[in-house]
């Protein structure tokens, strides 16, 4: 307040300030502040606009993977075609291929289009072809193998239908562009509209897309992330049974125990910009290390678990020194002052203390490595390489494999619009289990934490 | 203000507990302490005393290695604890901190049971062979300590819970707990309030008929309290040694008398 507005102090006296009215700096500081408060609800609000986006469109292209349509069909398994000398032997009903199957499903399809009174102008059994799925006379002929006296009767089975017929009843396939797809015509469409009326046509849950593995690139509907579900899985078995000893040991001796000199500070910078390294540098060292050098098998788990393991040290090394720093030096003095050694101190009191952190590091440095796609590529995780489930134990390490992220980069390239759905499908089960992780490690922090 | 302390003062000859002879400590390229020649004697209370930086907590952890644990701190000349070499090659500080126990500035209980806090010296050193023996060693620490009367009833309790003057009770019994001979104390109160300051000074003169304790303090008043022999170090020199009430009273050297009437320091 100047003078001017208070004539009645002297102008010795300090002038009076009411604290009822603001003066201009103040006003201009609380200004100042309501901005950077904005600012900050801005960026957070930002934030989780993105997220939403992320979020939302990963739901809405992904959820349908998780349903796949389906046709009932009745099929009358033909002893004339499947069994040819009637004595039910088994390795004579092997040596009918799928070929001999096809015109079964589809002669059962085409008695179920006549009976459901739809009007077509397709004739032949042959026509019902493009509405179910290459798989189908597998799935058949594997039901026969196991259970040869099913041969001479109908049998109620639940196909799959053609991932045309799928996209179209998800909204991904339209009349108008049938047109030009040689794989489906409007025809069939009409019948599938029909068969959905009646109940044949269903939409299903899709736990084969859990638990299956990946399909050629033809028959879409088929494909699943199970197998490499499993590659992954090992791979993080090889990386925590690894990066987690090794970083831990390693971030205890030169937080603890080693000397601090140049040779260590060396190390400590290294390790720093090691954590910055691209993941494909990683990839290639394994490459070059672990399979020209070492001879270990390509696109086995067992290599992409120790490539992840270089890439994943760092990061626990990292995070293990930085709680054992958090941890107060007064209790390592208690411990040393009562005439413990130097290792019972960090084993005793230091470790116990640096638990959670080390724990989230790790998981953190863990989820990493699960959702980590470029150093497979360079070991040969990725490509249409999942067959088949693991057989045990050694075969779930050494056997090809892909892993989850890489089966979803390999979808996402494929032509069909289907493996489109598929890989959007696929990123959901990986952020489940991104998320999974993520709980385990804010539920260890809890339980290990100690408050005092 | 600084009147001569009126506690019983025991003049006779006992027995040298420490003795250090020359002694240099250097931090990298700083000379922390400068020749300190100083003899520590049984069943004593020994006070440090100075203004901040002087040395004298570097000194006190010299006398249990605990310096040991800071890479560039360096430390010559000869200390000897019951005549023996403590800087000597063959000498463990594992088993010299065993024997040379130490409390702490701030009161730094392990996070764990007030039991645990007790029984983790003697486990790790073997010193009771059944969990009775260790009842009793816990026990035996924690009336020690005069805190007993107050946790007895929670030994699973965290160590962590008691109050700030309990803490420093509970490191003091810890301490005791492992049956050492002498107890270093840096600055044990500093962090208390007055109460738990005159349980522990207390406690501190208890502590005298069983042990020699050395003990760092910035208060003139506490070292006038509980020490029979006072150091007076400043810069790193020990500058004057003696009888706490002569030092008080009629300090011999004129920097220890601009410090205890408040001029330096």
């Amino acid at each position: 307040m100047t003078d001017a507005s208070l004539p009645e102090n002297s102008a010795a006296a300090p002038a009076h300030r009411s604290l009822n009215t603001v003066d201009a700096r103040t006003r201009k500081r609380n200004r100042a502040e309501a901005r950077f408060r904005a600012y900050g609800i801005a960026a957070v609000a930002t934030g989780l606009v993105f997220l939403v986006i992320l979020l939302g469109s990963i739901l809405f292209n992904g959820v349908g993977a998780f349903q796949q349509t389906f046709i009932k069909v009745p099929v009358y398994l033909d002893p004339a075609k499947l069994d040819k000398s009637g004595e039910r032997d088994i390795e004579a009903i092997k040596k009918v291929s799928t070929f001999g199957y096809t015109p079964l499903i589809q002669q059962g399809l085409f008695d179920v289009v006549q009976a459901a009174g739809i009007e077509t102008p397709l004739a032949k059994p042959g026509d019902m072809k493009q509405m179910i799925s290459p798989s189908a006379a597998a799935q058949v002929r594997d039901t026969v193998i196991e259970n040869p006296d099913l041969i001479g009767q109908t049998v109620d089975f639940r196909i799959l239908a053609s991932s045309r017929v799928d996209g179209y009843l998800k909204d991904r396939v339209f009349r108008e562009d049938v047109v030009r797809d040689k794989n489906i015509d409007v025809e069939h469409l009409d019948i599938v509209d029909g068969l959905v009326a009646a109940g044949i046509v269903v939409k299903e849950f899709n736990l084969t897309f859990i638990t299956g593995a990946d399909a050629s690139e033809s028959r879409p509907e088929q494909a699943g992330l199970g197998v490499s579900i499993l590659g992954s899985f090992f791979m993080m078995l090889v990386v925590l049974a690894l990066s987690l000893p090794i970083g831990v040991a390693a971030s205890i001796y030169l937080e603890e125990f080693a000397p601090k000199n140049r040779f260590t500070d060396l190390i400590e910078v290294n390790i720093s910009n090691l954590a910055a390294v691209p993941s494909i540098v990683f990839g290639i060292l394994g490459l070059a290390v672990f399979i020209q050098f070492a001879h270990l098998p390509q696109s086995a788990p067992l290599v992409g678990g120790l490539t992840l393991t270089l890439m994943t040290l760092p990061t626990i090394v990292i995070s293990t020194r930085a709680s054992l720093k958090s941890v107060p030096p007064s209790i390592r003095d208690a411990a040393l002052g009562v005439g413990a050694s130097k290792m019972q101190a960090v084993f005793h009191h230091v470790l116990p203390m640096a638990m959670p952190g080390i724990l989230t590091g790790t998981i953190i440095g863990l989820a990493q490595a699960l959702g980590e796609t470029a150093p497979l590529l360079l070991i040969g995780m990725v490509g249409y390489i999942a067959t088949n489930y693991p057989d045990g134990l050694a075969s779930g390490f050494m056997d090809p494999n892909s892993a989850m992220p890489a089966q979803i980069f390999e979808w996402a390239k494929r032509a069909d619009p289907a493996y489109y759905e598929r890989a959007w499908g696929g990123i959901i089960i990986l952020l489940v289990f991104l998320m999974t992780m993520n709980i385990i490690a804010i539920i260890l922090r809890r339980r290990f934490e100690r408050r005092w | 203000m600084y009147d001569a302390p009126s506690l019983e003062r025991n003049v006779d000859q006992k027995e040298i507990k420490f003795s250090a002879r020359n002694v240099q400590v250097y931090y990298g390229d700083t000379h922390a302490i400068k020749d300190v020649t100083v003899e520590i004697e049984d069943n004593t209370v020994t006070a440090f005393i100075g203004p901040s930086g002087c040395g004298k907590s570097t000194f006190l952890r010299c006398l249990n290695r605990m310096n040991d644990t800071i890479d560039v701190c360096r430390v010559e000349g000869d200390i000897r604890l019951d005549g023996e070499d403590i800087y000597d090659k063959r000498v463990d500080p594992v088993q010299l901190r065993a024997k040379v126990g130490m409390v702490f500035q701030k009161p730094n209980p392990f996070p764990k049971s007030i039991y645990d806090n007790v029984a983790y010296g003697p486990r790790i050193h073997g010193l009771a062979r059944s969990k009775a023996e260790l009842d009793e060693i816990v026990e035996t620490a924690l009336r020690r300590g005069a805190i007993w009367d107050e946790v007895k009833d929670r030994l699973d309790a965290p160590g962590t819970g008691l109050s700030g003057g309990q803490q420093q009770r509970l490191c003091i019994a810890r301490a005791v707990a492992t049956a050492p001979e002498v107890l270093l104390m840096d600055e044990p109160c500093s962090a208390l309030d007055p109460i738990a300051t005159a349980q522990v000074e207390e406690l501190i003169d208890e502590l005298r008929q069983s042990y020699s304790v050395i003990i760092v303090t910035h208060s003139m008043q506490q070292a006038a309290r509980v020490s029979q022999k006072t150091a007076f170090f400043h810069l790193g020199h020990l500058v004057e040694f003696g009888e706490t009430g002569q030092i008080f009273t009629n300090p011999v050297d004129e920097r220890t008398e601009s410090y205890i009437t408040g001029r330096i320091g």
